[in-house]
């Protein structure tokens, strides 16, 4: 994982300007994720916040990416915005070759719903419902019929090891089974991206290194994960680091980079 | 979503918030408790008096020739009554041409009553009765039969016998646990044999139908019935079909006008009596009583869509994070919506379904407690169940709405 990554983030470098200059048009297949000048801003309490003022960033398929910043800095409406949960106030957004920065409500929600996997730092399931019930929620907004959902639900459960958790309630799991019943809910629409907000914020350090191994397994057999985090040792385990500033990213890197950047060996 | 997952999901809810649930769907409830009720009131009323009031007064497919209505069921104007009273009276000689324009097959009795004859025995308390001067044929025009005893004979009828055939109550009265056949009942200080027990003939709104005594036309009772000489009050008619009855009216019609010598032009002082003409006013009221019965529950029901689009604002409020969780997973705008609509429409449903329960169960106990009557109709059923989805709907649109329009974004960052 080391050797090449060198090379490679420079490549990446040099297709990332590539991508971002061709204004309009559909970016390769190859990009799960194109920004290109997106801006927020919204107004509180009389004052316009500049929350993103014109992020560029390009995500390739089965990268694993992790985005840090300090509070403040930007980095949760950037995950509102990659999530499909907002729309920019200007510039493009391409998901899987889609623009979808310029989509109503419910296309919205359709995006979401095929493309996206959401998990949540307070797991946000729901609290009447099995973890089974939790996990088929995607897969009933997607229109599928009940026994078909049952099968892809229990089955995705399984990849997380709570096969046997099945018809328990949230509030009959431990922290870590309920973030992994939030990843089972959040893969099994099979998603373009895993988008994952401070996963391990409600979790002790223990069972955050267990989840962490959940993520990893997912990454390592392909899946684009994008993680949301404020910890760097939870960013460390992603194989690049986005680090966002006052609403501009501030430095892009994989994370070999960034961890011996850490060692006090670069910049 | 599809419709029969979103109304799972509404009795999942209902089912964890029982309490909640049960004080949402109260004012529906009561609402609709009352419509049934008083629905059922109104129609166990409208059916006693078709069936049972009228029904027992005038026969089907009869009517009698009379001088003014003998039912009136609350529409006579004291005007009304003066020109009754004007009216010639019916007389012993106008049967003969009535019955001339009779087709073979109908049945006919002439009839004198009074309502206040004293009756008594040698060793009873004297009652009052209803006495009838009438024929044999009354009997089987008025299909009532004996429990003892028997009819009068042609004979009897003929020759005006000192015989009677008495109701159930005068029969208690005077002749409890004793056989009446043969004894002796005083009408007028003259003796009177009895040879018949009627079939009882029930009663309505409290005022029984057995108190009487039915003498042959000829018999000296008459004298008493009606003291004028030669007067009657009806002569019936009963027709084997209603098609026939409507013609025989008609010829018999034109036979008093006739008789009464009126010129056209002029309104008939006669009546020809049905039980729809007697219940003609009584149709009238019961719009009224059905309308009544159906806009004062709907005040219950305005208050109980209130407290239902006020329980689902709350419910929205409580659940705005799952709205945004459910949004997140790819929920859309009508997803949301009709989530909440099909939950406030399932408690609706399910108050007024109680209601009708209620209601009905209101309205047996107000039939077994009072002398009214009670009957519930399936058109208030349906009525009932209709009123309640569409309350639900109406109370839920607004909620689910704002609901719908979450911002997923601030509904996910909500405590």
């Amino acid at each position: 994982m080391s050797s090449p990554s060198a090379p490679e983030s420079l490549t990446e470098t040099a297709e990332r300007r590539v991508v971002s200059s061709a204004q309009g048009a559909a970016p390769d297949k190859d990009w799960v994720i194109v920004t290109r000048g997106i801006t927020r801003q919204y107004e509180m309490g009389g004052e316009i916040v500049r929350a993103l003022r014109g992020v560029d960033l390009a995500v390739r398929r089965n990268e694993y990416v992790a985005i840090m910043g300090p509070s403040g800095s930007g980095k949760s409406t950037l995950m509102n915005l990659i999530g499909c949960l907002d729309t920019p106030s200007s510039g493009e957004y391409w998901l899987n070759g889609q623009q979808v920065s310029t989509m109503s409500d419910d296309a919205l929600a359709q995006v979401r719903n095929k493309e996206i996997g959401f998990v949540f730092q307070t797991f946000n399931l729901l609290p009447r419902a099995t973890a089974l019930q939790n996990v088929e929620l995607p897969l009933v907004y997607a229109g599928i019929s009940s026994s078909e959902r049952k099968k892809r639900a229990a089955s995705a459960l399984e990849r997380v090891q709570l096969a046997e958790r099945m018809s328990h309630k949230p509030n009959e799991l431990s922290g870590g089974q309920r973030q992994r019943v939030a990843i089972a809910r959040a893969l099994v629409n099979e998603p373009s991206i895993l988008l994952a907000d401070e996963p391990t914020g409600n979790l002790d350090s223990q069972t955050s290194e267990e989840i962490m191994r959940v993520f990893e397994g997912l990454a390592s057999q392909g899946q684009t994960v994008i993680m949301v985090t404020h910890e760097p040792d939870i960013a460390a385990h992603a194989r690049r680091v986005v680090v966002l500033r006052d609403g501009v990213i501030a430095s892009d890197d994989s994370g070999d980079v960034y961890r011996s950047s850490r060692m006090g060996q670069g910049h | 979503m599809p419709l029969f997952e979103a109304v799972l999901l509404a009795l999942q809810t209902i089912r964890t918030q029982k309490l909640k649930s049960f004080f949402t769907m109260l004012g529906v409830c009561i609402g609709v408790t009352f419509l049934i009720a008083v629905v059922s009131i109104v129609e166990g009323m409208s059916k006693y008096m078709e069936d049972d009031l009228v029904g027992k007064l005038l026969a089907v497919n009869t009517f009698e020739v009379r001088s003014w209505p003998n039912v009136n069921i609350g529409n006579t104007t004291e005007e009304m009554w003066r020109e009754y009273q004007r009216r010639p009276r019916l007389m012993e000689q106008d049967v003969a041409p009535i019955v001339a324009a009779l087709p073979p097959e109908a049945l006919w009795a002439p009839m004198s009553s009074d309502g206040n004859i004293s009756a008594t025995t040698l060793t009873g308390r004297p009652k009052a009765v209803n006495a009838y001067n009438t024929t044999r044929t009354y009997f089987e025009i008025k299909k009532m039969g004996v429990t003892s005893g028997r009819v009068f004979s042609p004979q009897e009828d003929a020759m005006g016998s000192l015989v009677v055939v008495i109701g159930k109550d005068v029969k208690d009265h005077f002749f409890d646990n004793v056989d009446p056949i043969g004894k002796e009942l005083r009408l007028g200080n003259l003796p009177y044999i009895v040879i018949g027990v009627a079939e009882s003939q029930g009663s309505a709104l409290g005022l029984s139908f057995d108190k009487f005594v039915v003498a042959p036309y000829s018999s000296p009772l008459r004298r008493l019935t009606n003291r004028q000489k030669g007067v009657i009050d009806a002569v019936m008619v009963k027709s084997p079909t209603d098609a026939i009855m409507t013609a025989t009216m008609a010829d018999v019609q034109e036979v008093m006008r006739s008789v009464r010598k009126l010129r056209p032009g002029e309104k008939d002082n006669f009546v020809l009596e049905t039980s729809s003409s007697a219940l003609s006013f009584f149709a009238k009221i019961k719009q009224y009583l059905v309308l009544a019965g159906v806009v004062l529950p709907a005040i219950g029901l305005i208050v109980g869509a209130i407290v239902i689009m006020n329980i689902m604002l709350v419910a929205v409020a409580e659940r705005t994070r799952e709205i945004g969780v459910r949004k997140s997973l790819g929920a859309r705008r009508r997803d949301i919506m009709a989530q909440f609509l099909v939950e406030s429409t399932t408690l609706s449903i399910f108050g007024a379904a109680i209601g009708v329960a209620l209601g009905a169960a209101l309205a047996k106990t107000i039939a077994a407690v009072s002398p009214l009557p009670a009957s519930v109709a399936l058109w208030s059923v349906i009525l009932a169940v209709a009123v309640g989805a569409s309350v639900g709907i109406i109370a839920g649109v607004y909620p689910a709405s704002r609901a719908s329009r979450l911002d997923p974004v601030v509904a996910l960052r909500s405590e």
